[in-house]
């Protein structure tokens, strides 16, 4: 037996025991599920759309940057998460200008006296220029920031989780889509380098025409050649088996169909009754789940008819669960601060006074936080040495060890 | 044993072609063979290995009459995703067919479609990579791998799902010598060591002729000739080098390896003991022949990757140089900056002939980079690696209307061109349905309508078949006769043996070696051409050349031992 490489193979050639699942999960690095990430991103995002309080706010988005910097990847996409901040900047300073020019304003303390545009009655709402007054401004600004909390964390998840990997997880029933996707991703850069070559040839026989007729010209043999690509791309996908494993019954086809369709409305309905404050509460959580149910279970009969595997599924245990648990506790704290004490929730205006810090929500945003420590490291892609001991899971031969 | 793949009075017929492209064919190959298809380009390979897995006629329409069976099961009643279990099929271009992004992924699709379990999928995953050697780029992205390694993954692809049969139609036309016997070698380990059945298209017979125990040779009338290598590569319309130097000397049976032939070619050598190679016909050009295109400090740059690095490189008019090295060596890149569309970051080319004024070459010529496209062809002519690109009208002779507007040259120069280039081109064909070699001449010949003094060409007897590269050999020497200089950037050594004066060699960049034919290539392991091989250490190099000699003034008889 060669000497050992890491102390993780050492340890666990040593003792015959198998290691605990709290020791194989917590101590190995490795990309977390990711629709972990997306259950933790979408419930602290639940949670931004229901306050305007700029303390809150401020708390969310110092948390998720937190989680992102310690847990992203050193892939292309986890570079991202930079763009949706600048995003949310944008947004917020958006939303500042426009209360100024044509926002209603309202308050007690003025700020600028603007020319104001009269504007005919049906326009109530609308005020071109105008006294501004901080009230009114700093209200457009709070919610300028809740949009930008939301923002930023569509861009963590978007950061922590490889959007392939989740394509990956997609249910059996929507494995045709994922495929589209995946491939469509592969053809961009290919069609780009397509233009680059025909571009190049024009150029050979002495072609410098620019602007609109060069479109023509380059179009054509570059369809051309997508064309032929996409049908090597279906003759080869189709020698590979692919389409083998599907035995549509228009039956099922059916009831899936109509269950997914039922179950999408639902939870259309669902999660706007669980934005908006002011609707029914049956209309929230109550419509949610149901719609929720019923996609997943046209889902599941769409996906009787499919028989495919998985390479490397990600597997969903513990730290997901603890991951996507605190993403939802979040929301949670926020709906019970929104039954108990709803003004905690916004910014006082007017009166204008310093917003409330409730403990629940804050302890609920913090418990957000915990997805950085409770996830697993994740692993870098560059490095391959620790990659195969580590992903793999089991011990390779020793001849292949590298000395 | 028996048969794998069984055809059966097999024929069919494209809708709408004249006539069919395969006619009543039976064959039958047996489990464990490599059995290798060869024919003439347009005998119908690609129909008959798209038959095997059914891809033909379920995908590509039309009629099939008789009968396909592979392992027992028809394709009459089997898609080709329903034989994806049994058949393996990868195709000329590996990119064209990858449908995931990473080794691993891709290795992996064709498991998922059959759905097997994830245990399994695994193993098989890990053992695949040890086996093609792929282990260290698992987690790359395909499109950032070389033409072999690219080939290697899509071999791997069809293999973990175990077939019992494989297709490959034509693994190693886009690659380099080496890496072409590095991915030979893989498929006669699976041929040997795991009874794989393989089925086998390829041009360059010479690559793979010995390791074949089966020929199928498909004449270009659509008939079929099935059985041993050595009976058929008798009579047969393609045939390699070494095929050819054993026809001429006389031997029976004939040598289908280098190694075989060395064997029986010690007779032959002291015949030719007493004559020297010619020149295979052409005149020596003399270091001090004019230069017609000089370079110095050429350098081009992607980002980090330096793919030419400081390279001096002066063509002179009248001869033919042919550019070598492995894939990804620069090669293109030098082309590409010496004609002045593609990228150069440094350097300098002067063109100091053909359109370039007198004033112009006393300031040490023209650089084609600073002159509008429409002139820089006149002084450098490009046929890039895929010629089509250059193609975009709906027939022949509009292109070639188009080449002569744009080359300001009287009506029917390109057509009149072309005629002699490659005679019996309908002109009302559509450029796509030209076959390979028709398309490249096409292509050359519009490059040739602007008379440039300087011709580059990027890969030229890709998909070319030993007819018409005896044609593109004549044409590029009638070019040279005529004065022009021309650079030809090739993997093909044989082809470089019987048309090049003189060879450069590029590794990483930079060139590694340059000098007249004979002196770079017979030493070379790699590069050497099947007849240096079995006659060294004499330096012929082509069979042109020994039937020269032989047929020379020592007037050797016919009748050789």
């Amino acid at each position: 037996m060669t000497s050992t490489v890491t102390s993780w193979g050492s340890r666990r050639r040593g003792s015959s025991a198998r290691p605990s699942v709290r020791e194989r999960t917590r101590r190995l690095p490795r990309g977390l599920h990711p629709g972990a990430w997306w259950l933790w991103a979408i419930g602290v995002a639940v949670a931004a759309s229901r306050t305007t309080n700029p303390l809150l706010l401020a708390l969310m988005l110092a948390v998720v940057s937190v989680v992102v910097v310690v847990r992203r990847s050193d892939a292309p996409w986890a570079r991202a998460y930079r763009l949706y901040l600048v995003l949310g900047a944008v947004i917020i300073v958006l939303r500042v200008v426009l209360h100024i020019t044509v926002g209603f304003k309202y308050g007690d303390h003025v700020l600028l006296r603007l020319p104001e545009v009269p504007l005919p009655e049906w326009a109530a709402g609308i005020q071109v220029g105008g006294t501004v007054y901080l009230e009114g401004l700093l209200g457009a600004f709070f919610q300028g920031l809740r949009l930008a909390t939301l923002i930023a964390c569509i861009g963590a998840a978007n950061a922590l989780a490889n959007p392939k990997r989740l394509l990956r997880a997609l249910p059996g029933a929507l494995h045709e889509i994922g495929v589209a996707f995946v491939v469509s991703l592969t053809v961009a850069p290919q069609l780009a380098d397509s233009v680059h070559r025909v571009r190049r040839a024009r150029r050979l026989r002495g072609d410098n025409v620019r602007g609109v007729r060069a479109v023509g010209r380059i179009a054509l043999p570059v369809l051309q050649d997508a064309l032929d690509r996409s049908i090597l791309l279906a003759a080869a996908m189709d020698s590979r088996g692919y389409g083998r494993g599907v035995q549509a019954s228009p039956r099922i086809r059916r009831t899936s169909g109509a269950l997914v369709l039922t179950g999408l409305t639902a939870t259309c309905i669902g999660t706007f009754g669980l934005l908006d404050a002011q609707s029914p509460t049956v209309l929230g959580v109550p419509a949610l789940l149901t719609g929720l149910v019923l996609a997943a279970a046209g889902l599941w009969v769409g996906g009787l008819r499919v028989r495919r595997s998985t390479y490397r599924p990600d597997p969903w245990r513990a730290p997901e669960w603890a991951t996507a648990a605190s993403g939802l506790a979040a929301t949670a704290a926020m709906l019970i601060v929104g039954y108990t004490d709803p003004s905690a929730l916004t910014a006082p205006l007017q009166p204008l006074a310093a917003p409330a810090l409730s403990l629940v929500a804050t302890a609920g945003i913090l418990a957000a936080g915990l997805a950085a420590i409770v996830s697993p490291a994740p692993q870098t892609t560059t490095s391959p040495a620790p990659v195969w001991v580590s992903r793999s899971g089991t011990e390779r031969t020793p001849e292949r060890r590298p000395q | 044993m028996s048969p794998a793949i069984v055809f059966q009075q097999v024929s069919i017929t494209y809708p709408d072609a004249p006539r069919p492209a395969l006619t009543a064919v039976d064959l039958a190959v047996d489990e464990g063979e490599l059995c290798l298809v060869v024919g003439r380009t347009g005998s119908g390979k690609s129909t008959l290995l798209g038959a095997v897995n059914g891809l033909v006629p379920h995908f590509t329409g039309g009629t099939l009459a008789g009968s396909v069976r592979v392992l027992g099961r028809d394709t009459r009643e089997h898609r080709p995703r329903d034989l994806a279990d049994v058949v393996g099929v990868v195709g000329q271009n590996p990119l064209a067919g990858f449908v995931t992004d990473t080794v691993e992924e891709e290795l992996a699709y064709g498991m998922e479609q059959l759905a097997l379990a994830p245990d399994v999928m695994r193993k098989r995953v890990e053992e695949t990579l040890d086996l093609l050697g792929l282990a260290d780029l698992r987690h790359r992205p395909l499109r950032d791998l070389s033409g072999g390694q690219q080939q290697r993954v899509a071999i791997g692809s069809v293999l973990t799902t175990h077939p019992r049969v494989l297709v490959l139609d034509e693994p190693t036309s886009a690659l380099d010598p080496t890496a072409a016997e590095e991915v030979l070698a893989t498929i006669t380990r699976l041929v040997h060591d795991l009874g794989v059945t393989v089925l086998l298209a390829e041009h360059r017979i010479e690559r793979v002729l010995q390791y074949a125990d089966h020929l199928v040779h498909l004449s270009p009338d659509g008939r079929v000739e099935a059985g041993p290598p050595a009976e058929l590569m008798a009579t047969s319309s393609v045939a390699p080098p070494v095929v050819e130097l054993g026809r001429l000397a006389g031997w029976t049976p004939l040598p289908l390896s280098v190694r075989d032939a060395r064997r029986r070619a010690a007779p032959l050598r002291d015949r030719l003991r007493s004559s020297t190679p010619g020149p295979g016909g052409r005149p020596p050009v003399s270091d001090a022949g004019a230069a017609a295109l000089r370079s110095r400090g050429i350098v081009v740059r992607y980002g980090d990757v330096v793919a030419v690095r400081d390279v001096d490189l002066t063509l002179r008019a009248g001869e033919v140089t042919a550019l070598m090295g492995r894939n990804g060596s620069g090669k293109s890149s030098l082309l590409w900056a010496l004609q002045g569309s593609g990228r150069r970051d440094r350097g300098h080319v002067a063109v100091v002939a053909g359109g370039a004024t007198p004033d112009a070459v006393d300031k040490g010529g023209l650089d084609p980079s600073t002159l509008d496209p429409a002139r820089g062809r006149r002084l450098v002519g490009l046929v890039p690696q895929e010629p089509g690109d250059l193609l975009y009208l709906d027939s022949v002779t509009g292109e070639c209307e188009r080449a002569d507007h744009e080359s300001g040259d009287i009506a029917g120069t390109c057509a009149r061109l072309l005629e002699r280039i490659a005679p019996g081109i309908d002109p009302g064909q559509h450029p796509r349905d030209l076959s390979e070699g028709q398309r490249l001449s096409l292509v050359l010949a519009v490059q040739l309508s602007a008379d440039p003094a300087v011709l580059l060409l990027d890969e030229p007897t890709r998909g070319l078949d030993y007819g018409a590269k005896r044609r593109l050999r004549d044409v590029v020497h009638e070019l040279a006769d005529r004065g022009r200089a021309v650079l030809l950037s090739t993997h093909d050594v044989e082809f470089v043996a019987d048309t090049a004066d003189r060879v450069v060699v590029m590794a990483d960049g930079e060139v590694v070696a340059d000098g007249p034919t004979a002196d770079v290539i017979v030493s070379s392991p790699a590069f050497a051409p099947q007849v240096a091989k079995i006659l060294a250490p004499q330096p012929w190099l082509t069979v042109r050349d020994v039937r020269a000699a032989l047929a020379g003034p020592t007037a050797i008889s016919e009748t050789l031992p």
